[in-house]
């Protein structure tokens, strides 16, 4: 098993535990906090996978493109944590309740 | 080498830059200066329009307009692109914007609080939509993608109720979800092609690694039928359109799900070319078309059953998206007038559903409520409105000579022609039920309730901008002829393109 190959499987084991816990977990902050640990598996694959020479199996050079792309990524999943959390602490207040209502879909 | 980007007079990238770059500036004037976000709004929604509509004309004149953001090539740089299709749902964000903006001003006349909050994050989602349509890189359409969805997100818990941050909060989730599975995407993507820009992978992705693409294909197309709730993904639609503020449900049933669905079919063809070559696209395309009709089917049965009318309304949203996927199987053939279809009814969709949220909100406004049974003859007192719903209804149900018809028209045409009579039945099913929750509000303005009821006046800008609208979702119907030229996608391939544009600036 290669390098990339290892980072990019223990990113992906990320995002389905993160997935799963997204799904079970009824308490919203740890749906926030399943959000994050898929979003570190995603930006895992993204920096583990990039290759300077894509499609080649030269040896690993650092590509700075992915990197300044997860660097987005963080910035964006940061303003996301953030919101939600306001979101859920008003919520908190008004209602005393912190998990979603169940009452939709009918 | 760098674009001329300042040749003489205004043209196409001039007016793309102003699209994006004015309403983006506005929202954080008026965040600085909460006391004239009103008026700095409605100035920036003329100039953005202005904007917009502009690029729309220079692309039907010239065609295909480009521009490197900064002057930097690809693949480094970040390339923005008009083509038909963006510019025609730039056209629609136009005229829908300018006239929610309109209304916003008088619905949130005495509501300094709100006022002050709509206005910056109506503005940067106007901004993000316009930046959307434009991208022609994956990673800038994921960003545009998140600014697009932490606004929505914000406009919907405007209200502060309980109900609307619950909507909100679910609303996040799933947005955030939606966008991660598009990221993962974008990732493999560029580990398999060493890029983000749409044209140089759609040239890769025949050459690349089968597997990979595939997984990155579904993931990021997967990721955007959440955010764009095609059923079974769409539970988390109604509660958010359903909590929020009149105008700002307008926006996110008519521009902010298109968004999405636009993505969809850039990437389906610009990137996958169709689905044709292979026996796997023909397998997405027929399940993508499966789930739409779904869609069309439950969304419009539930919109039935709904007592309160903005549930309804946003029921009916869940319906008309169905719609649009149906083109994916009718399009299998290469015929292009399924997609031409699909996106007349997305304009039409975009106005008219504009229109009936605005309404709602004028209803809301005027009883203090929104439950249908009890709406109280509000066809004397508003005349305006409810010609305006009604308006609005007959493009939904796809009556001639509205927009909404022109588009189930094609689309039907398509069907019959191909033998898929079950679509074609899905297509009519839908029109019928739509009639049916039409005019369950309509009748039930026309009776008397049991008691009487103590109302409040509406402002007539509010009634004026839902008409408007309504009827620019029936005119629509006629102006096939000067809009179908835009809607010609699925033709030109975005490779060739990209294949021009980097022998004229990257060689």
């Amino acid at each position: 098993m290669t390098q990339p190959v290892f980072w990019a499987l223990v990113g992906m084991a990320l995002v389905v535990m993160g997935l799963y816990a997204l799904i079970v977990h009824a308490h919203l902050l740890r749906k926030v906090l399943a959000l994050n640990v898929m979003s570190s598996g995603v930006f895992l694959v993204f920096i583990g996978l990039a290759r300077r020479a894509p499609g080649e199996d030269a040896p690993l050079a650092a590509d700075p493109v992915p990197q300044a792309m997860v660097l987005t990524g963080i910035v964006v999943a940061v303003a996301a944590t953030g919101l939600a959390l306001a979101l859920i602490v008003r919520q908190r207040a008004l209602t005393g309740r912190t998990t979603l209502n169940d009452d939709v879909g009918r | 080498m760098p674009l001329e980007l300042l040749g003489p007079g205004w043209s196409g990238p001039h007016w793309m830059l102003a699209a994006v770059f004015v309403p983006l500036s506005a929202a954080l004037l008026s965040f600085l200066l909460p006391r004239l976000a009103s008026p700095l709004g409605l100035i920036a929604a003329t100039l953005t329009a202005v904007a917009a509509l502009a690029l729309t004309r220079e692309v039907m004149a010239e065609g295909t307009t480009r521009t490197l953001l900064g002057g930097w090539a690809t693949p480094l740089g970040i390339l923005w692109r008009a083509d038909g299709l963006s510019a025609a749902l730039m056209a629609m964000t136009a005229i829908v914007g300018v006239m929610v903006s309109l209304y916003a001003a008088a619905y949130f006349r005495h509501e300094a609080h709100e006022r002050a909050y709509f206005w910056p994050l109506w503005l940067m989602l106007w901004a993000a939509l316009n930046a959307l349509f434009l991208s022609a890189d994956l990673f800038n359409l994921y960003v545009t993608l998140e600014l697009l969805g932490f606004s929505a997100v914000s406009l919907t818990a405007l209200g502060g109720g309980a109900a609307a941050l619950n909507g909100a909060i679910r609303y996040l989730l799933v947005s955030v979800l939606g966008s991660l599975s598009y990221l993962l995407g974008v990732a493999l993507v560029y580990h398999g092609c060493g890029s983000v820009d749409i044209g140089l992978v759609a040239a890769c992705v025949p050459d690349a690694p089968r597997p990979a693409m595939q997984v990155a294909l579904a993931a990021m197309i997967a990721g955007l039928l959440l955010k764009t709730a095609l059923f079974p993904f769409h539970v988390w639609l109604p509660p958010a359109h359903g909590s929020a503020p009149a105008p700002v449900s307008a926006v996110l049933s008519a521009l902010v799900v298109k968004a999405s669905f636009y993505l969809v079919l850039r990437l389906w063809l610009d990137v996958l070319g169709g689905g044709d070559g292979d026996g796997g696209g023909r397998w997405v395309a027929e399940l993508l078309g499966a789930l739409g009709a779904a869609g069309v089917v439950w969304g419009s049965v539930l919109a039935l059953r709904q007592e309160r009318l903005k549930l309804l309304i946003a029921y009916s949203t869940v319906a008309q998206i169905g719609y649009l996927f149906l083109a994916f199987p009718l399009a299998l053939t290469g015929d292009a007038v399924a997609w031409t279809g699909a996106l007349y009814l997305a304009l039409a969709h975009g106005l008219a559903k504009a229109a009936m949220f605005l309404c709602a909100g004028n209803l809301l406004r005027f009883g203090g409520h929104d439950r249908i049974a009890e709406l109280d003859s509000a066809v004397h007192r508003l005349p305006l409105t409810l010609t305006a719903f009604a308006l609005a209804g007959v493009s939904i149900m796809g009556l001639p000579p509205s927009g909404g018809f022109i588009g189930k028209w094609l689309l039907l045409k398509a069907a019959f022609e191909q033998e898929r009579f079950l679509l074609a039945t899905v297509i009519l099913l839908g029109g019928a039920l739509a009639a049916a929750y039409v005019f369950k509000v309509v009748g039930h303005a026309f009776t008397p309730a049991e008691r009487e009821r103590r109302v409040r006046s509406v402002p007539p800008d509010m009634e004026w901008s839902a008409i408007f609208l309504a009827v620019a979702a029936i005119v629509l119907g006629l102006t096939l002829p000067l809009i179908s030229p835009l809607l010609q996608v699925g033709t030109a391939s975005a490779a060739s393109a990209a294949v021009t544009l980097m022998a004229e600036g990257y060689a």
